[in-house]
């Protein structure tokens, strides 16, 4: 009460529990990579050395490479799709009169939420249906429906944070809407874009249900993992595996959020 | 209103890819799914004539009612679990970070972006019967032999999904604390009341609205979740989802995979409803 | 120590946020009844101060006293001031009712009574018709006046506004500031208020210290900080003020003779400032003291010859600029249109300004 704001003071309590929480939060996927470099078959205490086999032995699988090459595939195609759509979608939301918006904004949203699995079965059932064949194709297809709320989500922000005058003095100073875009919009939305893509990717690349229900005989790298899991003498490269997708996904949401974080800033903190 | 009715087209105009999409892949695929959940199987092709013996073996037939109920009460119970711990770590951040809000936002989300699967395995990893807990614990002398409710028991399906989904439940949550004007604690201080007061006449009523969408984010999607059940859940912790699955997978049998889909949907939907109901009849009562 | 009138006594209380002073010594007594302004520009400490009275921000050192009783360590919810928020802070999950009757709670009322305090505060803020109304639905007078009955309905000792009528429109504005002069009459509790428009401040208050950079630079009373200014800055926050340089040539019986540039010699009051002959000081003129004439006029004591540059007619009140040779800035003259006005006449003519000795205010500072 000494110094400072009376509704400000510092809570020790909170403060701990926060700190817990990020803890509990990242320990259980922090073993992955630990017990990844652990000299032995068993996932278990104590440690025994430390080794970089399973690593090594990644890198002789043929299957793990198709399976990682199939997943880059799948996610740069549906990023860059699901961005695409979304740029104008979340143009359209926040710049425009839009009728409908509230039922429009969420039907699109409702891949967020309902179960993935239900997603899964019915565009299953939908392609079986049409007789096209299970592939890569048809997961990128399931992919960009699941990654659209995402790159929509992460771009309404960024339109919303700057004023839509700015736009219009581009009009008024004489560019169609077309340069207006490319000289104004684009750059002011671009680390949306950017981070758009970084996030739909990882989500595409992590992706597991709609790859299950979807993929034909080529595998993504989730499903590959999948597959292993059955064999206990799997365990230790699978481990490695995981925290290599680990470290890559976490590395890409983070610079994704970073490079957006002042259209955040914009809509959490403008209040 | 001429330039108004232009705008509304060029506004769907832009839309219109992912409308189309978004038809295609919700619309369409549902709509298919209701028809065949009233077909019936032969061998690997189907009866098309319309009937109801799916629906009526779905509830005839107790276990796949037990199963819906196990998987709404476990996802239930996620969601409070999850809702609970994630609102002081939301308020947190709402009120006492000043600086660098957004580093803790982003380490709070983090885990959400990445693979589900492997957030699953981890803690298959940490559970497991030979796993980090057990082999520590054993290693330190605490127990002789493993615990073995750990794995493939309700509470690990649990724990994991609460685990899983934290991150999504506290930005709603965070957004309306954060969105709650610091005057109004202020006036309610200045009007006499202590924090724990103030705390529960202001800012938890505020924040409601993000309670309840968190609550809403949470449950939906985990009443359909298989893969924690068949990584963790062992025969106690199998849920409706493993049950779909498998009618697509193993016992192929597509249209009652598609009737218990449509059940499932249907029922978090009433659940929903009901729960959109209550909320906003409690709300009128207590305001 | 504390006057023995004073009801809240600030004493030597400074205020840092980090390194930032934002709170500089102040020491001031406001006395019970009173209507008491903090007047300031933006980042000149007034909220500040007016938190520190409520509770919001904690003093770094000195104290405050509220009726006798010390403040220090007393958290806002158990003082007995109550505040009125710039933005109103209604809540807005309560209704018009609820919102007044917040602050009850604690007094464990039959539900009878507190219905009756809350129409009474109702009829008082002439909104009696709203009690059911959801208070995200009223406009920003109204509001503003909810506010006003939240706190006033818990019998504070001091009410505390910050700002309240800086959201409103000016017509509405000065509808409550009539309305709010004359509920501080009928209610009798001490009000702090703090405003940086001047105006306000001089139609509401008892007493006003104008602050400036953590500290206060004068309280007086309307007429005493409009009319005997202690200082340039205050001279020129409250109304326009015309500035002259001079130099003291002789003193004598609380009067000085001052030589002032482009004016010539002056007699001033200067009471009791220690003045010396060889000092130079600032010579102060309001625009409306100044008789602006065609010629030279009789019967006023100091008249000057210029040249009418520009003009501004405001209805009830003309605005003239006037360059006089030797003085630097234009002086600004006002008159009151009286009669009916004609046409300002082509600019760039030879005037007089006359103007005698009450008019003029004499400051230390250059």
């Amino acid at each position: 009460m000494k110094s400072g704001t009376y509704i400000k003071q510092v809570n020790r309590p909170l403060q701990f529990y926060a700190v817990l929480f990020l803890i509990v939060l990242y320990v259980p996927v922090l073993f992955l990579p630990l017990f990844s470099f652990n000299d032995s078959i068993y996932v278990k205490f104590p440690l025994k050395g430390f080794t970089f086999q399973w690593y090594i032995e990644l890198l002789d699988r043929e299957p793990v490479w198709a399976a990682l090459m199939n997943s880059i595939k799948v996610g740069v195609t549906t990023s860059v799709i699901a961005t695409g759509f979304g740029v104008f979608a979340a143009k359209a939301i926040t710049r425009y009169s839009l009728p409908g918006r509230g039922p429009v904004v969420g039907f699109i949203m409702l891949p967020l939420v309902v179960p993935g699995i239900i997603f899964g079965v019915a565009l299953l059932v939908l392609l079986s249906q049409l007789g096209i064949r299970l592939s890569l194709y048809t997961v990128t297809a399931g992919h960009i429906i699941v990654c659209l709320p995402f790159a929509i989500a992460t771009m309404i922000p960024r339109f919303e944070g700057f004023d839509k005058s700015v736009e219009e003095a581009s009009a008024d100073l004489g560019e169609n809407a077309w340069w207006t875009f490319w000289r104004i919009t684009f750059p002011m939305v671009f680390p949306g874009i950017l981070a758009s893509l970084l996030l739909t990717f990882t989500v595409s690349f992590d992706e597991f249900i709609m790859a299950f229900f979807l993929s034909g005989s080529d595998a993504t790298l989730p499903m590959y993992i999948w597959g292993q899991l059955r064999f206990p003498q799997a365990f230790p490269s699978i481990l490695a595996m995981a925290s290599i997708i680990l470290a890559i996904s976490f590395i890409l949401v983070f610079l994704g959020q970073w490079i957006n974080r002042d259209a955040h800033s914009n809509t959490f903190e403008s209040k | 209103m001429m330039l108004q009715k232009s705008e509304t087209l060029r506004a769907y105009s832009l839309l219109s890819p992912t409308l189309i999409i978004m038809a295609i892949g919700i619309l369409v695929p549902f709509g298919i799914l209701i028809v065949m959940s009233f077909w019936t199987q032969v061998g690997f092709g189907f009866d098309m004539t319309p009937t109801v013996a799916n629906y009526e073996m779905a509830t005839e037939r107790p276990i796949y009612g037990a199963l819906l109920k196990r998987s709404l009460w476990m996802s239930g119970m996620a969601t409070v679990t999850t809702v609970l711990l994630c609102y002081p770590m939301a308020y947190f951040v709402a009120f006492h970070v000043h600086r660098n809000k957004m580093l803790w936002i982003v380490l709070m989300t983090l885990p959400f972006w990445t693979s589900y699967l492997l957030r699953v395995f981890a803690w298959k990893v940490v559970l497991g019967y030979d796993g980090v807990i057990n082999s520590a614990l054993m290693n330190i002398g605490l127990i002789e032999k493993p615990l073995e409710f750990l794995l493939y028991s309700q509470a690990a399906v649990i724990i994991t999904l609460a685990h899983a989904w934290a991150a999504f439940a506290i930005l709603p949550m965070y957004v309306s604390l954060e969105k709650i004007d610091r005057s109004l604690l202020e006036a309610a201080t200045d009007l006499g009341d202590g924090p724990v007061m103030r705390f529960l006449r202001i800012t938890l009523p505020l924040s409601l609205p993000g309670v309840m969408s968190a609550t809403l984010l949470i449950f939906i999607p985990t009443t359909g979740d298989y893969i924690t059940p068949a990584l963790l859940g062992g025969p106690d912790g199998v849920m409706i989802g493993n049950l779909i699955q498998k009618q697509f997978g193993a016992v192929n049998n597509w249209p009652m995979g598609a009737t218990l889909a449509i059940i499932l949907m249907l029922s978090i939907a009433m659940i929903t409803l009901v729960f959109l109901f209550a909320t906003n009849f409690v709300r009128k009562r207590i305001s | 120590m504390t006057q023995d009138n004073a009801f809240i006594s600030f004493r030597n209380v400074n205020k840092f946020f980090g390194k930032y002073q934002a709170i500089d010594d102040v020491s001031l007594d406001i006395s019970h009844g009173e209507f008491f302004s903090l007047l300031g520009s933006s980042g000149c400490g007034k909220t500040t101060l007016l938190r520190m009275l409520a509770g919001f921000e904690a003093v770094s050192s000195g104290e405050i006293y509220i009726d006798g009783q010390p403040m220090s360590g007393v958290p806002p919810h158990h003082r007995p001031v109550n505040m009125v928020f710039q933005n109103y802070a209604i809540f807005p999950h309560l209704n018009v009712r609820d919102n007044i009757a917040y602050g009850l709670r604690k007094q464990k009322l039959s539900r009878a009574k507190r219905n009756d305090m809350v129409d009474d505060m109702l009829e008082l803020i002439k909104l009696p018709e709203y009690g059911d109304h959801k208070a995200t639905q009223l406009s920003g007078g109204q509001r503003q006046r909810i506010a006003l009955a939240r706190a006033l309905i818990l019998k504070p000792k001091v009410l505390l506004l910050d700002e309240p009528l800086g959201a409103l429109d000016k017509q509405l504005r000065e509808q409550m500031q009539l309305e709010l002069r004359a509920l501080q009459k009928t209610v009798g509790i001490t009000f702090v208020f703090v405003t940086h428009d001047q105006e306000e401040a001089l139609t509401l208050s008892d007493r006003i210290a104008v602050m400036s950079e953590g500290r206060y630079l004068q309280v007086d009373t309307p007429t005493g900080l409009y009319e005997n200014p202690v200082s340039r800055e205050v001279a020129s926050f409250i109304g326009t003020m015309n500035f002259f340089d001079g130099t003291v040539t002789s003193i004598k019986d609380g009067n000085a003779v001052i030589k002032v540039d482009g004016l010539g010699e002056v007699s001033a009051p200067v009471g009791t400032m220690p003045l010396m002959a060889g000092n130079t000081v600032t010579v102060a003129i309001r625009p409306e003291k100044f008789l602006l004439t065609d010629d030279k006029p009789d019967g006023l004591q100091y008249s000057v010859k210029g040249q009418l540059n520009n003009a501004a007619y405001l209805g009830e009140r003309s605005h003239y600029y006037v360059s006089i040779e030797g003085v630097s800035q234009p002086t600004a003259v006002s008159t009151q249109n009286r009669g009916r006005t004609k046409e300002i006449e082509a600019q760039n003519r030879p005037v007089w300004l006359s103007w005698d000795s009450a008019a003029i205010v004499v400051l230390k500072d250059v």
